[in-house]
């Protein structure tokens, strides 16, 4: 086999497997739909891997494979552009989809879209490989739909819940947002570089780096941060940057398998990953690195802070992705982009790792998800217990763990980066760490220590108020608008006051194993050859002259730790370290020694509280204003345009008049006989008069 | 008189359907009511005979019998083989319709075989005389095959009325006869064209004569102002009456005004241009206005015709050989469609019912899916809706129409066509959401008249689809006899 047939193989497999299973989902044995999935996956897996040791042995490969159509100069094509970034996402993307599938086998085990299920995520990776492996801006936007889609679909997996229909409306209305962004980018692109292909279009840009295009009027703008910018929109919608984050923890409506795969670890990635590959664009415009920078610390630092409050285990990881995601982008406004794919890699492994802890977790607590009701599962469910640890180890970056060494490094680059925004950036990440930090082990002890509180007279009823109170603050209107719906579908039974929760079988331990590994050791296996190696060479490109951050930082790792344990070693008395030591330890003192604190401080701190509550009111500005306003705007067309101009003027109008006129004409019809001649020897008459007179 | 012709070969078809309409009228006073169906399989074979002879004796010479008074050219030829196969299509329609209200006697073939012999003289006529013999033979069967029925009190007045008015309407048209003939000298059609063109004369008394010959013209065809009479006469007479009224004449029609306006007073035709421009656009507009208000589906499907031949004027107005073929071509789908339509008020009436009202089609696909299938075609073949013939005929006359520079009047006839699409799917829509009046009964109609309605009805969406045929053999035929 050549290694292109190879390629070509790695996302066709799983598009057969399942279009196979979504087709036959109705003929198709259970077993044999996660067989056929977990096959292709594996298959593509494995040959990801492959490809991924060849490009690490040199190997490259830019080449189309099939040329869609042709306008013009212009072709639109399918083509490939194998180097390390894209093996390396291959390898990511491939391995947790298969972890996803294989969990899947337990958690979905009871749940009638079993196969249709499978199916869909077999077709999420298909779209993300296609994504990741494109070597143009069309196959590249192709792939950004397709997993757009396929979230939409998975959002709404149980398309009988309101709220996930909701959640599943928003996701897709926040990514229309992002997406007009993104395409009038590559609009731009392709009006002034004159192709879609990434090698031309890189080629070209140095030469365009100064151009001026004139837009909106006679405004002068430059065309490289305009285009930019307009990409980056896209990134905001996908990777959920504030202001657009607002669909990403609705979206834990979805299936905690797919909350793993795709609102975690590979999806949401993806604007990263754009944002890196067009590294030699961005370089060109420090405005536009600025913007990202700022963006990237507000969404940091701000929806960490959300994390702190929610009381549902899987927006609490969440809302920790949603940070997680600022820490990403804020490397790429650093210039950084060696350091964010490795957070992106790193990041994959243990919040996909997280989010299927807390799967399990949800499993053994029958579907119950408000951690105020958990307490002490270390004693019946020790791997989760285990894995979660070292996810939420490496979460908060504790030296050998992976995310250490990726967000430690994000740090240094941030204090290294002298661009415009980058003082604020750095106090965003640093402080990120110790909420980072808190609101991880919150939920950590929460959840495995301390007592066994749904032995307790139940939190439901007061978990119910909860709710309605947050309902009420919310939104006026729209009941489905809030959070806490914990209580609210058939899903969620929860446990007896006298139940032991269990762990899952195999297949859902397995996964958390496998993904636990890496949590632990793939830092210190890569970042030597990632960030300071020959890894990146020619993939992507820095301005060394005006973002030297990433050359001070490699300069800085030689200098002071000379390789991954000296680093740890070194962080050991850093600042981000103690920082979220002290987190770690402020959440056990609030939440297993005192727990009266918080409840005090909720108390004392109304207000704030109440801002947080409400996550700083994004969702009832779109609400109020982009909902209401459009609903409006809708309606005005609607009553005014449709109903009035349209419908009642042309349309009705027009049927008016004729009924009119038809009334009219048919009194012509007397049924006297006299009055049929009389008007036959008019006619003649008239005709006489008419063509005797006038001719 | 020198080179006189008589060669009764040209008129075989008329001498058959002659002779055996007198047949079938003294061997219907010698048959029993039982064994009618011998009258029936005869008219059959006549029309079946006259096809035949009609067929064998053509030839693309042009052939005169009687002193020039009697032509028989391709165009001839090709529309009597139309009427044949109306007429036919007619006798199968009606035959259960006549059983079920004792109506089926022997007369009523004589009579319709009669008129018919009226239609091919009018259609080979080449005198003003011939022509004039032969509407007035059409005219008086259509007179008393409306009062068949003679003790249905409506049909009587329909009949009285259709009587007068067409009395009314011969007497003009023979009045301006008689003018052309005072001018010119001559009642043979090319020795009136030909003095016409010598005297280069456009006298007063002449463009009377025009405008007498065309309101005849536009009396038989029922164009405004001379329609009077159509929406009370196909209300009153009987379905098949009206069926018969409707349909086959409109093509003998066609035939007087290509042999009286276009061969014998082409050089006025800038005149009756005019005449024809006035009418269509009246026709249409006041067909399409009266339709939309009615509840009864045969004074709609009158109001319908007085639409349609608005349309077929058009054609004439264009006055070039274009015009005449899609003219020709719109006058023959039309034939089709309005015996298709009628065929299914025939196929839905049963003993003691009429299903003439328009609510009475309400529901029809749930009841029987396939006749709601067949109805639907025929109305959007009327409306003109793709790919039904019905859109090629109004398309070929707008655009010969265009081509001849009456762009407004094309443009309004497309606004009309619009309005009058609105009654044709106001019956598919009671055809298909509205829910049924009454109980379900069974249609009792022969498998014969289902079968060929259906082949009947499919046909308008198959010329539809290859409308060149049709459209073809229109044109050829109509430039043979030009020439």
């Amino acid at each position: 086999m050549t290694i292109k047939q190879i390629l070509m193989l790695i996302p066709l497999l799983p598009l057969m497997a399942a279009a196979v299973v979504g087709i036959f989902r109705n003929y198709l044995p259970r077993t044999l739909a996660h067989v056929l999935t977990i096959a292709g996956v594996a298959a593509s897996c494995a040959l990801s891997v492959y490809v991924f040791n060849q490009t690490l042995n040199g190997f490259s490969l830019n080449e189309s494979v099939y040329t869609w159509l042709n306008s013009g100069d212009i072709h639109f094509e399918v083509g490939f552009l194998i180097d390390n970034l894209s093996a390396m996402m291959m390898v990511v993307v491939t391995f947790v989809s298969l972890m996803v599938h294989i969990y899947t086998i337990g958690y979905m085990e009871e749940d009638p879209g079993y196969s249709r299920f499978f199916s869909y995520i077999s077709l999420f990776t298909f779209s993300m490989l296609m994504l990741v492996m494109s070597n143009n801006f069309m196959q590249l936007f192709f792939g950004w739909e397709a997993v757009g889609l396929v979230s939409y679909l998975l959002i709404g997996f149980w398309f009988t819940r309101p709220t996930a229909i909701y959640a599943n409306l928003k996701a897709f209305l926040v990514n229309r947002v992002g997406d007009f962004g993104f395409l009038l980018g590559i609009g731009m692109v392709l009006y002034y570089f004159g192709s879609l292909d990434y090698a031309t279009v890189f080629q070209r840009a140095p030469e365009l780096a100064n151009t001026q295009v004139n837009l909106l009027g006679n405004t002068s703008w430059s065309l490289m941060t305009v285009t930019c910018l307009l990409l980056f929109v896209g990134a905001m919608g996908k990777s959920a940057q504030v202001p657009l984050h607002v669909w990403l923890p609705d979206s834990m409506e979805g299936p905690t398998p797919i909350s793993a795969l795709i609102h975690a670890a590979t999806m949401v990635t993806a604007g990263i990953f754009m944002v890196a590959r067009m590294s030699p664009l961005y370089e060109l415009s420090t405005t536009a690195l600025s913007t990202v920078m700022v963006i990237g610390a507000i969404t940091a630092l701000f929806m960490g802070f959300l994390g702190i409050i929610q009381n549902d285990i899987k927006r609490v990881v969440a809302y920790s992705t949603l940070s997680q995601l600022g820490y990403m982008t804020v490397a790429l406004g650093a210039s950084a982009y060696s350091v964010a794919i490795f957070h992106l890699m790193t990041h994959a492994f243990f919040k996909a790792l997280l989010f299927l802890g807390a799967g399990s977790v949800i499993m053994g607590m029958h579907h119950d998800q408000d951690i105020r009701n958990m307490g002490n599962l270390k004693k019946y469910l020790p791997i989760t217990w285990i894995t979660s640890l070292i996810g939420s180890l490496a979460l908060i970056g504790t030296p050998f763990f992976a995310g250490f060494y990726s967000k430690d490094s994000i740090i240094e680059a941030v204090e290294l980066s002298h661009i415009p925004g980058s003082g604020f950036a750095y106090f965003a990440v640093i402080v990120g760490v110790f909420v980072t930090a808190f609101y991880s082990f919150r939920l950590y002890f929460l959840v495995f220590h301390g007592k066994e509180k749904w032995r307790q007279p139940h939190q439901t009823q007061d978990a119910h108020l909860n709710a309605t109170d947050n309902a009420k603050h919310d939104t006026q209107e729209d009941s489905h608008a809030h959070d806490d719906h914990t209580h609210d579908d058939a899903h969620h039974h929860g446990l007896g006051p006298n139940d032991d929760p269990h762990e899952p079988g195999w297949v859902v331990t397995l996964p958390l194993i496998l993904l636990a590994i890496p949590s632990f050791i793939i830092g210190y296996i890569a970042i030597e050859p990632m960030l300071f190696g020959t890894f990146f060479n020619n993939v992507i490109f820095v301005n060394a002259e005006s973002h030297p951050a990433m050359a001070h930082l490699a300069h800085h790792y030689h200098e002071m730790m000379h390789s991954p344990a000296g680093m740890a070693m070194h962080g050991l008395t850093s600042l981000p370290f103690a920082l979220a030591a002290s987190g770690v330890l402020l959440s056990w003192f609030f939440y297993m020694k005192r727990p009266d604190i918080p409840a005090a401080i909720k108390q004392r701190c109304n207000l704030i509280y109440q801002v947080l509550e409400n996550k700083y009111g994004f969702d009832s500005f779109n609400e109020k204003f982009f909902a209401n306003g459009s609903r409006y705007l809708g309606k005005l067309l609607w009553q005014f345009g449709d109903i009035t101009l349209i419908d009642g003027a042309m349309v009705n109008g027009t049927a008016r008049v004729m009924g009119k006129i038809a009334a009219r004409v048919r009194h012509l019809q007397s049924g006297l006989i006299y009055h049929y001649a009389f008007a036959m020897i008019i006619g003649v008459f008239l005709f006489m008069t008419f063509f005797i007179k006038i001719n | 008189m020198d080179n006189m012709q008589f060669d009764l070969l040209t008129l075989l078809p008329e001498m058959v359907v002659l002779a055996m309409a007198m047949f079938i009228l003294l061997l219907d006073l010698f048959i029993l009511p039982q064994n009618r169906f011998i009258i029936y399989g005869l008219s059959q074979f006549t029309l079946f005979a006259a096809a035949f002879f009609t067929f064998k004796t053509h030839t693309p010479a042009v052939g005169f019998a009687f002193n020039h008074m009697f032509i028989d050219d391709t165009l001839a030829d090709v529309i009597k083989l139309m009427m044949y196969l109306g007429t036919s299509l007619i006798f199968v329609y009606t035959r259960k319709y006549l059983q079920d209200r004792n109506l089926y006697r022997g007369e009523f073939y004589a009579m319709v075989l009669f008129g018919l012999l009226g239609m091919m003289i009018m259609v080979s006529g080449h005198s003003m005389l011939t022509i004039y013999m032969g509407l007035e033979l059409l005219s008086l069967c259509l007179y008393s095959l409306v009062a068949f029925d003679r003790d249905n009190k409506q049909a009587s007045e329909a009949a009285m009325k259709y009587f007068v008015l067409g009395a009314l309407a011969s007497g003009m048209l023979l009045y301006g006869m008689s003018m052309l003939y005072g001018m010119t000298g001559s009642l043979d059609v090319a020795d009136i064209a030909n003095s016409i063109m010598q005297h280069q004369g456009k006298s007063p008394v002449m463009i009377m004569g025009l405008v007498f010959v065309v309101a005849g013209i536009a009396f038989k065809f029922g164009a405004v102002p001379f329609q009077m009479w159509v929406p009370d006469v196909y209300q009153g007479a009987p379905t098949p009456m009206t069926l018969i009224i409707g349909s086959v004449p409109k093509l003998a029609a066609y035939a007087m005004t290509v042999r009286l306006l276009v061969q014998g007073l082409h050089p006025l035709a800038q005149d009756w241009q005019d005449m024809m421009l006035l009418m269509a656009v009246l026709s249409i507009v006041i067909g399409n206005f009266s339709a939309i208000v009615q509840t009864n589906l045969k004074r709609m499907l009158a109001y319908s015709t007085i639409s349609h031949v608005g349309f077929i004027m058009f054609g004439f107005m264009s006055a070039n050989a274009n015009g005449f073929a899609s003219s020709f071509f719109y006058i023959s789908t039309y034939v089709l469609m309005s015996i298709a339509g009628f065929g299914i008020i025939l196929l839905l009436s049963r003993q003691g019912f009429e299903a003439e009202q328009i609510d009475d089609l309400k529901g029809l696909n749930q009841k029987n899916p396939w006749i709601a299938f067949l109805m639907l075609i025929i109305m959007f073949s009327m409306a003109g809706i793709p790919p039904t013939v019905g859109f090629y005929a109004k398309f070929t006359v707008l655009q010969a129409a265009w081509q001849a520079g009456f762009t407004w009047a094309v443009v309004s006839a497309v606004l009309m066509a619009v309005i009058g699409a609105f009654y044709y799917l106001n019956i598919v829509r009671k055809m298909y959401f509205d829910a049924p009046v009454g109980s379900q009964v069974a249609i009792t109609a022969p498998m014969d008249m289902r079968f060929i309605l259906s082949v009947h009805a499919l046909g308008l969406l198959g010329l539809g689809l290859f409308p060149e045929s049709l459209l073809g053999v229109c044109g050829r035929s109509l430039l043979m006899s030009l020439q």
